[in-house]
């Protein structure tokens, strides 16, 4: 007997959309059983898969009616298993939401449907030469409602900041069943930030329905510099010259040498021989203020004697740079059966200690341990290799990734810089907060969700809360589709 | 350190602990710091007043890290000195800087200046906070480095609460290398419809604007470009062969930008207030404020904030945008405003007791 007969709460489900919209069926329910977190795995009781906000309001409703749990899922790339779903409750799949309903090029605004793909925003802007700004390494498959959850944020966070910077309005069901709208078409408002405040909720408010983002004009000009050091330190010494000079590059990362090794498995990156770190700068702006603060940027790049400093002399060029770092994660993926992301955060000046200790530790514990992170803003993304097939190594990998964390706490810094809190972290909201801290953001949820039904098991740790299993790589990441950042 | 209610002298705590104790000793509480914004610290006689006129100082500022955490009652100028010493800044030009604004007053009423334009307002700078919520707790939220996802955010969201959800005690900022030049042109603007294009149409360019603000009374819009020199006279001299306009010197651009941060432009008295825009209704507001005569107004940020002036006694027009009143008698919340059951609920969680100001009052 088919589970959607079996369970009566699914036959109940099936009145509100469609044939054909709830799946329900084994061979559906696997593809969402996982999410770029895909150490673990969970199948759901049935998908839904709404078509309009309508839809989605009234599945929403039913949950909180039936306290039934709910987990948004749009491309599933969340990285702290976001959208891992709940073996009791069912995924509401946004991707057919994927309208782009306005784009204004005399505001500069787009409003947006949750499904729709980041880089699709950009894609539709850039006639009007205008773009979206956060880029998390997804972006070309990663949506819109996902990034407003997790507050996503990519390589230009430094100068744009994060998704929330670039959230000018919301419509929302909250998990209380009230449709909301927050903000506008404004840049500036008045009274509370409610949307600053529903961005980065980690799906456990409710559901995004339409998002107001903001658009900025694309840069016009672009100097994009690759440059190789002989040691992680010194490339740690240039961002700080960098930092120090008073200029503001669009983005800073560094990548170390096992990362390179994997970038060059993957995209066939190249880069200049004999480096243990290489370090990526952009500047980006008018072409007048590109060309004078260019000079800038490459004699202090030459002072810090890298061993080959590369400038990109074409478009091309650039995405090639960009290519080999946005593919670096996935990349990893050809060096190990099994990786953990990390996404800790240091203060800018303990870069240095915080990678020492991460290679200390990985050694002491038997571990490879690549490094690429966003050196401009302190956000390091270790990525622990395992072998899930070896006993204990994945818990081997978790001690060292909860080690890592409480430094990242200890040193003044963060436990996850843009990939949320999740399931994956969320043993550790309490090494950053206190428990009167994390009450407060309990009530604030409950006035969200009393019933406890959306995306519960994430964020905080609790009774409960899925149990977690792990497996490999995502089929997709395997093959180069997705990646992750 | 109990007093009476509103007329005694305020609750003045000098550590963040005793702000978390005056806040349990009183079972309604409005907290004030610079007195710039004077309507947003006015209460009813039953509200305790609360001072963070001791809750002063920068406590860590890391120049290399592009951020600084003060306490709320930390006046700005105090701030913006510290910074310019490092060459950095706040991008989004806080507002009554000369006039004594706190940090805690520019959160708790969500104004930026004129430089929010290019990087955003307060909102987008904030990195976190130390607050009392309603049951007396001191809590952090958010965080101190330039990046973090780490639970809700709170810090956000304080941005223009008024203080109706919380006291905050301490807040960290993210901070800019500040531009080594400035460039300020007064374009022509002859009416309000070629005013209102002007600022869509320099905002969607590719010269960076920095700030793009415009006055009602003048027929001319205000654009800043910030960056190094050697960049700024080609970009100035394009905008200016565009357009019919002039490049202001140094010192009239300095006081062009303070008129718009200390509000020099308004009438002294009476209700100043804030209005939240949308770029394609300058328009319409130019309109409104020109259709009363005694009212001035003020076109910032590009056309996403408006604020408006009127003498005190006379009465403000009616308002088709949100709208905070700063200083003068009546409503703090104006025009129409959205509420939502989750609004309340959202209060009930931070202030179960309303010791702050209910949402509406």
């Amino acid at each position: 007997m088919a589970r959607s007969t079996r369970v009566p709460v699914l036959r109940r489900l099936h009145a509100l959309l469609p044939a054909g919209r709830i799946l329900a069926e084994e061979q559906h329910l696997a593809a969402y059983e996982s999410d770029a977190l895909t150490a673990y795995r969970n199948r759901p009781l049935a998908v839904a898969v709404p078509e309009t906000a309508d839809e989605v309001i009234a599945l929403v409703r039913f949950c909180r009616d039936e306290g039934l749990p709910f987990v948004a899922r749009g491309s599933g790339t969340s990285l702290s298993g976001g959208s891992l779903p709940l073996v009791n409750g069912i995924v509401i799949a946004l991707n057919r939401l994927n309208r782009i309903l306005k784009l204004d090029p005399a505001q500069r605004i787009a409003v947006v449907e949750p499904g729709v793909i980041n880089l699709h925003v950009t894609a539709a802007a850039a006639p009007h030469g205008l773009h979206y700004a956060p880029d998390p390494s997804s972006q070309p498959i990663c949506t819109i409602g996902g990034n407003v959850a997790f507050n996503a944020g990519g390589a230009h966070c430094l100068k744009y900041g994060m998704t929330s910077n670039h959230v000018l309005g919301l419509k929302a069901v909250l998990a209380t069943g009230e449709v909301v709208e927050f903000g506008g078409a404004g840049r500036d408002q008045v009274g509370p930030d409610w949307t600053g405040l529903f961005v980065g909720n980690e799906g456990l408010f409710g559901i995004a329905l339409e998002v107001t983002l903001q658009l900025l004009p694309r840069a016009e000009c672009y100097h994009t510099v690759l440059a190789g050091y002989a040691t992680i330190e010194q490339a740690g010494d240039a961002v700080a010259a960098i930092i120090a000079s008073g200029l503001l590059p669009g983005a800073i990362e560094i990548m170390d040498a096992l990362a390179l090794e994997a970038a060059v498995a993957a995209v066939h990156a190249e880069y200049p021989p004999g480096c243990e770190a290489v370090l990526i700068v952009e500047l980006e702006g008018p072409r007048e203020a590109v060309a004078a603060d260019r000079g800038r940027l490459d004699a202090i790049i030459a002072e810090s004697r890298p061993v080959e400093a590369r400038p990109a002399r074409d478009a091309a060029e650039r995405l090639a740079i960009w290519k080999g770092r946005k593919s670096a994660f996935s990349a990893v993926g050809r060096l190990s059966p099994d990786f953990i992301v990390q996404d800790g955060v240091v203060p800018r000046r303990r870069l240095g200690e915080a990678l020492r200790h991460i290679d200390e530790w990985s050694r002491e514990m038997g571990l490879r341990c690549a490094n690429v992170f966003h050196a401009g803003d302190g956000n390091l993304h270790p990525l622990i290799l395992y072998d899930g097939r070896v006993p204990g190594a994945l818990e081997q990998a978790e001690a060292l990734a909860g080690r890592i964390l409480r430094m990242c706490v200890e040193m003044g810094g963060s436990i996850t810089g843009e990939h949320g809190v999740g399931v994956e972290k969320r043993d550790h909201l309490a090494t950053m907060f206190s428990a009167d801290e994390i009450d407060c953001m309990q009530r604030l949820r409950a006035a969200f969700d009393p019933r406890l039904v959306a995306n519960p098991g994430k964020m905080f740790a609790e009774a409960g809360a899925p149990a977690l299993t792990q497996h490999g790589l995502h089929p997709l990441e395997r093959a180069g589709v997705i990646s992750r950042e | 350190m109990k007093t009476t209610a509103s007329g005694a002298s305020p609750l003045t705590p000098t550590t963040v602990a005793e702000l978390a104790e005056a806040v349990r000793s009183a079972p309604r509480v409005i907290p004030s710091g610079g007195g710039t914004k004077p309507r947003l610290a006015r209460e009813g006689e039953e509200f305790y007043r609360l001072s963070t006129a001791k809750l002063s100082g920068i406590t860590e500022y890391e120049p290399s890290e592009f951020t600084f955490t003060a306490l709320a009652g930390t006046p700005l100028k105090v701030i913006a000195a510290a910074l310019a010493e490092r060459g950095q800044y706040l991008p989004f030009d806080p507002v009554l800087l000369k006039a004594g604004a706190t940090l805690g007053g520019t959160i708790a009423a969500g104004i930026s200046g004129p430089g929010r334009f290019r990087f955003g307002g307060v909102r987008d700078f904030i990195l976190g906070v130390r607050f009392v919520d309603g049951g007396g707790r001191l809590l952090r939220m958010g965080g101190k480095v330039v990046k973090n996802a780490a639970g809700f955010d709170l810090p956000k969201f304080f941005v223009g609460s008024a203080g109706r959800f919380g006291i905050v005690a301490e807040a960290s900022f993210k901070v800019f290398p500040r531009p080594p030049g400035w460039r300020t042109l007064r374009l022509e603007a002859p009416d309000v419809a070629t005013k209102g294009r002007l600022l869509m149409e320099l905002a969607r360019g590719r010269w960076e604007i920095d700030a793009l603000d415009a006055p009602v009374e003048e027929p001319a819009v205000y654009a800043r470009l910030g960056g190094v020199n050697e960049a700024l006279d080609p970009l100035a001299m394009e905008l200016l062969t565009r357009w019919n306009g002039a490049a202001l010197t140094s010192g009239e651009a300095e006081f062009l930008w303070q008129t718009v941060t200390e509000f020099r432009w308004a009438h002294s008295g009476g209700p100043l207030v804030k209005v939240a825009l949308v770029a394609a209704q300058v328009e319409e507001f130019l309109a409104m404020v020109r259709a009363q005569p005694e009212a001035r107004g003020w076109v910032s940020g590009g056309g996403n904030t408006g604020y408006l002036s009127v003498p005190a006694g006379s009465p403000l027009p009616k308002l088709a945008w949100p709208a905070v009143m700063l200083r003068g008698d009546g409503p703090l919340w104006l025009g129409p405003t959205r509420r939502f059951e989750i609004m309340q609920r959202v209060k009930a969680a931070l202030d179960p007791q309303d010791r702050f100001p209910r949402l509406d009052a």
